[in-house]
C-alpha cells in the first residue's frame, strides 16, 4: 500500500513537471516575440479583439475622472477616450488597484492609466508609454497648521507631513524636504484628509491637481501652500514588452502636436494649475 | 522512539514532498518573473537595509516589536480585570458583571482594523484636549490592548472556572476570605493552565501589529509597501514577512515547551 503512494506520488510529480515545463517554454516564446516594441496600427496587439480595455483604480478621483466607469470623462478619462477613438476602438474600463499593477503575470487589460509617475526603478517591472501630463508635487495645509505659512521647502522640515503610499510625494518628502520628524503615511487620499483635518499631521502632500480639489471641494479652512515641480510624468501603464506601447505613443505623440493634450488639459486641469511655487 | 526504517521513510517522504513543490515553482511559466519580482537578491537586501527615500524594512519593525510589547504587557493587566469582574459573585455587582460581558461582546465582534479607523481617526477627530493629541502609535496601541483584552480576558475566564469548585471550598473554609481565596489559590492555577492559549493570542497580536499601519506611522508592513510600490517589486513584502516569522517563532516554541512540561507534570500527578 505504502510503495503504491509513493509510486503514485511519483507519477504525479512528473505529471506536473511535465506540464508545466511545456507551458514554461510557450510563456518564454511569448516573451520573446514581444520584446521589441514595434507596433502595426492596422491591427494592433489587444488584450481583447475589437476593443481597448483600459484599467484605472476604483475609487476614481476628479477631475481625473468624472462620472461613472460605463463612460469616464474628466483628464485621464478624456485622454483614454480619445487615444481609443484615434485608434478606431470602443473603449472597456476595468477595475486595477495600484498595488496590483506591477503584478507579475499577464496584465488583464491593455494599459492602466491611474497618475502613474514614470520613474527608472518602475521601467524594470513594467512599460510605460510617454508621459501625458506634467506633474508638480502640491502641500495642503489649515490655514492654522505650523506650515501654512511656508514659502520655501525648508520651511516644510519642521511640520509633521503625511502622503499617500505608493506616491512620489512621499519621495518628495524624503529625498527633498528630508524633514526632521518621519512622514506619516496613508493608504488612501481619504485617510490622509481624515488626519489632516483632525491634527495628525501638519500638511499633507500629493500631486497638484489634487490638493486643489480637496482644497476648493472637500477640506474647509484649508490652503495650498505651494506647488513644487520635479520633472515628474504621468504615463500610462503596459506589461513589459508590449508592443502596443508603440502604437499609443504614436497616437499620444499626434495629440500633442494638434493641441488635443493642451486642449484637454486646459478644459479639465487649469483651475487647479494656478498654485504659487515653493523655493528651495 | 522511531526505527531505522521509520526515520527512512519520513525523511524520504519530507524530501520528496518538497521536491514536488519546488518542481512545481520552478518549472511554472512565470517562475522566472516570480523569482524577479518577489526574491531578487539585490531587492531583498536594499528593502532590509532601506535607501535614501525608501524606509528599512527592519528598522521599522522595530516599532511592531514596540507596539506588541507595550500592547501585551497592558493586555495581560486589563484582561485579567474583566474576567475577574465577569466572576465575581453575588447581585450588587451585577453591573460590573454586565459591562465586562458586554466589552467582550462588542470587541470580539468588532474587527481590528475598524476599531483601528474609529479610536485612530474618530478620537483625535473630537477635540477632546490630552486625548485627542495623542501619537497614532498611542491610538494604534489603545485599539490593540481593546480587542485583544477581550479575547484574553476569556482565556483567563476560561482558566478560572476550569479549577475545580472544591478548591475555592476548601479555601474558605481554611479561613481565607474571598479575594485572597482568589488571589491565592484560584488565579495562580488559572493562570498556568491557560498559558499556552494566551501566548497564542500574543502570537496573532504580533502580526496584527501591521495594522496599526492605517493611522500613518511606518512599521514593517508599510515600509514593505513604500518600498514595493516605489520599485515595483515585492521582495520587500518576502522580507518583512520573514521578520514576523523570525519573531513568532520562538515564542511558538516556547509555547509547545510549556505545554509539553505542563503535560508531563500532569502525568507525574496522575501516577504518583
Amino acid at each position: 500500500m505504502k510503495r503504491m503512494v509513493l509510486i503514485g506520488l511519483l507519477v504525479a510529480c512528473l505529471f506536473l513537471a511535465g506540464c508545466a515545463g511545456q507551458q514554461g517554454s510557450e510563456g518564454s516564446a511569448q516573451g520573446g516575440s514581444g520584446s521589441e516594441k514595434s507596433c502595426d496600427s492596422k491591427n494592433p496587439p489587444l488584450f481583447k479583439d475589437g476593443v481597448l480595455t483600459v484599467a484605472t483604480d476604483k475609487p476614481a478621483y476628479p477631475p481625473w475622472f468624472e462620472g461613472g466607469p460605463e463612460n469616464y470623462s474628466g483628464f485621464e478619462g478624456e485622454v483614454a477616450n480619445e487615444v481609443a477613438k484615434r485608434m478606431d476602438l470602443p473603449i472597456k474600463w476595468v477595475v486595477e488597484p495600484f498595488n496590483k499593477s506591477y503584478a507579475p503575470g499577464a496584465k488583464d487589460y491593455d494599459f492602466d492609466i491611474n497618475q502613474i509617475t514614470i520613474t527608472p526603478e518602475r521601467e524594470q517591472a513594467v512599460d510605460f508609454s510617454d508621459g501625458y501630463f506634467d506633474n508638480a508635487q502640491g502641500v495642503l495645509a489649515l490655514k492654522d497648521s505650523p506650515v501654512a505659512d511656508a514659502q520655501s521647502v525648508s520651511d516644510l522640515k519642521d511640520g509633521q507631513l503625511g502622503a499617500q503610499v505608493g506616491t512620489t510625494s512621499l519621495d518628495f518628502i524624503n529625498e527633498t524636504v528630508q524633514p526632521n520628524a518621519d512622514p506619516k503615511v496613508y493608504d488612501t487620499t481619504n485617510d490622509a484628509k481624515s488626519a489632516l483635518e483632525s491634527g495628525q499631521i501638519d500638511a499633507f502632500v500629493t500631486d497638484l491637481v489634487t490638493t486643489v480639489y480637496l482644497r476648493d471641494f472637500e477640506i474647509k479652512n484649508s490652503e495650498v501652500v505651494g506647488q513644487y515641480p520635479r520633472n515628474e510624468q504621468f504615463g500610462m501603464l503596459f506589461e513589459q514588452g508590449n508592443p502596443l506601447v508603440g502604437c499609443v505613443n504614436q497616437v499620444l505623440g499626434e495629440m500633442k502636436e494638434d493641441g488635443t493634450l493642451q486642449k484637454l488639459q486646459k478644459e479639465y486641469l487649469q483651475q487647479y494649475l494656478s498654485v504659487p511655487t515653493l523655493k528651495e | 522512539m522511531l526505527g531505522g526504517r521509520a526515520v527512512l521513510v519520513s525523511s524520504m517522504s519530507t524530501v520528496l514532498f518538497f521536491a514536488v513543490i519546488a518542481l512545481i515553482v520552478v518549472l511554472a511559466p512565470g517562475s522566472e518573473v516570480v523569482a524577479e519580482r518577489f526574491f531578487d537578491p539585490f531587492h531583498l537586501r536594499q528593502s532590509l537595509l532601506g535607501t535614501e527615500s525608501e524606509p528599512s524594512v527592519a528598522g521599522a519593525f522595530l516599532l511592531n516589536v514596540y507596539i506588541f510589547t507595550i500592547s501585551e504587557l497592558l493586555i495581560l493587566i486589563l484582561a485579567l480585570i474583566i474576567a475577574v469582574v465577569r466572576g465575581i459573585p453575588g447581585p450588587v455587582f451585577f453591573p460590573f458583571r454586565m459591562v465586562a460581558i458586554a466589552y467582550t461582546d462588542l470587541f470580539r465582534g468588532i474587527p481590528l482594523i475598524l476599531v483601528l479607523y474609529i479610536i485612530g481617526f474618530g478620537v483625535p477627530g473630537l477635540g477632546l484636549g490630552v486625548v485627542s493629541y495623542l501619537s497614532d502609535v498611542t491610538y494604534g496601541i489603545i485599539a490593540l490592548v481593546l480587542v485583544y483584552s477581550a479575547y484574553v480576558a476569556e482565556v483567563y475566564r476560561a482558566g478560572i472556572e476550569s479549577v475545580h469548585e472544591s478548591q475555592n471550598a476548601a479555601a474558605r473554609s481554611l479561613g481565607l476570605s474571598r479575594w485572597q481565596s482568589l488571589r491565592f489559590v484560584l488565579l495562580p492555577q488559572a493562570v498556568r493552565r491557560v498559558i499556552p492559549p494566551l501566548l497564542n493570542d500574543f502570537i496573532g497580536l504580533q502580526k496584527d501589529t501591521a495594522l496599526v499601519s492605517v493611522l500613518g506611522s511606518i512599521e514593517a508592513a508599510r515600509a514593505a509597501q513604500i518600498y514595493g510600490a516605489s520599485q515595483f517589486n515585492y521582495a520587500s513584502y518576502v522580507v518583512a514577512a520573514l521578520l514576523f516569522v523570525l519573531i513568532t517563532i520562538p515564542l511558538a516554541r516556547f509555547t509547545d515547551h510549556l505545554i509539553a512540561r505542563d503535560k508531563r507534570r500532569r502525568q507525574a500527578g496522575t501516577v504518583a
